[in-house]
């Protein structure tokens, strides 16, 4: 599904801040990406998405090379991911039922055709009484939620997720932890990104990407 | 809580949470600050541009007018070489303009006459005897069936030399070479007046797409094409172009209706006549007004169209 081989990224002329790193996440697989803040995280993950160009190396997304991608594929490759930032992201003039329902828009779907699907997904992450909300007066909690559905709208086929819980309570990380296990029980491979350890062992069969020195170790 | 307007609501059933569902809202807020200083640049654009092309055509029609007036007639003028024969002279030429095809109305001035035109220089009571005044015929010429000038000069000269015909073409042509120079001047400013706000539209979007650069960056990793990125910026920009346009087309139409009613006052009054046969009737007219509609039109379908071209380019950057 994704594979780097060797890859390496350095901003300008600056020093490399991923070396070598070389990983495969196979479809319908869960893990867990760590390391200490500022060791590269965010920026792995934004490498996969297409969003950078790797310095380095090569990225296979869904059996396609990025350098040999076409303009206009990188969306269509994108729109097999799911993706929850950390920062939620979400957009402050849209309802929260109208930002979980952005990616099935800019696809051209009319409201009509996907207006239950989206009523049914807040209603299973607990939004059900928040959907005409705007984003300013939700809770952390609620807006990693929102960010959450949005990133599950389209089923993706991979799920990646920046530090889901590094804004809400312990009781509320595990609730969404095992939203993320139910996900990925029903066949969506699962990228977290957190430097939370607890939340980690939770999740003991998890395979663990750590990042570390600026290249990845890799404990199955 | 911040509970938005709705335009219509699923039924509630059982447990089912009552949702509103809003028209849909545009992904790019357009409502900004920056928004409406645009409508106002546009607004004043479109209003430039409006007069400019009025005013082209104000000149054009008056010069089309002063030809078409200067044109419908032609002067004679015999100058008297023998004052005995000054009379069968002025006879001869007005048979010869009688029997030209073409020409009507053949008016010969008489001695009086001719010296009363001297009177605005010379003053009233001089005797203008001794003074060898030369004698005007004025022609009216057939619109519908213009006479052949040249032959007829040709013919004039041979019968008589002292006659002298003036068609009044040196003027026609200043006028015509006059009025042109106008219209070029004013389709250079109205291309002024485009161009800097094509320069205004391409600021702001910039301006908008900085400000936008969070949704921007959402857009794409939900996975929206760039078309459909630049098509939510067209959209706003388009509609911000259409309120500018309308309303400085429609401070421009109010203006030429007032000019256009301030020209019909003055006809009124002793002398607007001189100023209507000057500077034409100061109105429009259909053509004018269509004219005025397409500058708003254009000018809205062209900043919908640069703000396009600036979002594909600045998108076209990132990747």
């Amino acid at each position: 599904m994704v594979r780097f081989e060797n890859v390496g990224l350095r901003y300008g002329m600056g020093p490399e801040i991923l070396r070598d790193i070389s990983f495969e996440i196979e479809p319908q697989s869960f893990q867990f990406l760590t390391g200490p803040s500022g060791a590269g995280k965010t920026t792995l993950l934004r490498l996969m998405l297409l969003a950078l160009k790797p310095t380095r190396g090569f990225i296979n997304l869904f059996g396609r090379m990025s350098n040999d991608l076409l303009p206009g594929e990188i969306t269509r490759l994108r729109r097999r991911i799911g993706v929850v930032f950390q920062d939620f992201r979400l957009l402050d003039h849209l309802t929260t039922y109208e930002n979980v329902a952005l990616p099935l828009r800019v696809q051209g779907r009319e409201e009509a055709s996907y207006r239950a699907e989206v009523v049914e997904l807040l209603q299973w992450v607990g939004l059900g009484d928040r959907m005409n909300v705007l984003p300013p007066v939700l809770s952390g909690g609620e807006k990693q939620r929102a960010a959450i559905a949005r990133a599950l709208i389209v089923r993706p086929e991979l799920l990646l997720a920046d530090e889901p819980t590094g804004n809400v309570d312990p009781n509320l990380a595990r609730r969404l932890l095992r939203l993320f296990t139910e996900l990925n029980k029903s066949g969506t491979a699962v990228v977290i990104a957190t430097h939370d350890l607890a939340l980690m062992d939770q999740f003991d069969g998890a395979r663990r990407l750590v990042l570390g020195d600026h290249r990845l170790h890799i404990y199955d | 809580m911040i509970e938005r307007k709705t335009r219509r609501q699923t039924k509630a059933d059982g447990n089912r949470p009552v949702i509103s569902v809003r028209k849909r809202i545009d992904l790019v807020p357009s409502d900004t600050t920056a928004g409406r200083a645009l409508v106002t640049v546009i607004s004043i654009m479109t209003f430039l541009a409006a007069i400019t092309a009025g005013c082209a055509i104000f000149i054009s029609d008056a010069a089309d007018e002063w030809q078409s007036q200067i044109s419908r007639e032609l002067t004679i003028q015999i100058k008297p070489n023998d004052p005995k024969l000054i009379e069968e002279q002025v006879a001869k030429v007005v048979q010869l303009a009688q029997d030209t095809p073409g020409m009507i109305e053949i008016r010969a001035y008489s001695q009086n006459e001719s010296e009363k035109m001297l009177e605005p220089w010379l003053g009233a009571g001089v005797d203008l005897s001794e003074l060898s005044i030369p004698r005007m015929i004025a022609v009216k010429l057939d619109q519908t069936r213009r006479p052949d000038l040249k032959a007829f000069r040709l013919q004039l000269n041979s019968l008589m030399p002292n006659a002298q015909l003036d068609d009044h073409r040196q003027w026609i042509d200043r006028l015509a070479a006059m009025a042109r120079t106008l219209v070029w001047v004013a389709v250079f400013v109205l291309l002024l007046v485009i161009t800097a706000m094509a320069l205004a539209v391409a600021f702001a979007t910039r301006g908008a797409m900085a400000g936008s650069k969070q949704i921007i960056d959402v857009l794409h990793f939900v996975g929206a094409e760039d078309r459909f990125i630049a098509a939510q910026f067209q959209k706003i920009f388009l509609r911000l172009g259409l309120k500018g346009g309308i309303l400085g087309g429609l401070l421009a139409v109010v203006l030429f209706a007032a000019s256009a009613a301030v020209s019909h006052f003055w006809n009124l009054s002793p002398g607007g006549d001189q100023l209507e046969a000057m500077f034409g009737s100061f109105s429009l007219g259909l053509k004018g007004y269509v004219i005025v509609f397409l500058i708003a039109a254009s000018i809205a379908l062209l900043t919908g169209y640069m703000s396009r071209l600036v979002v594909f380019r600045h998108l076209s950057g990132l990747e």
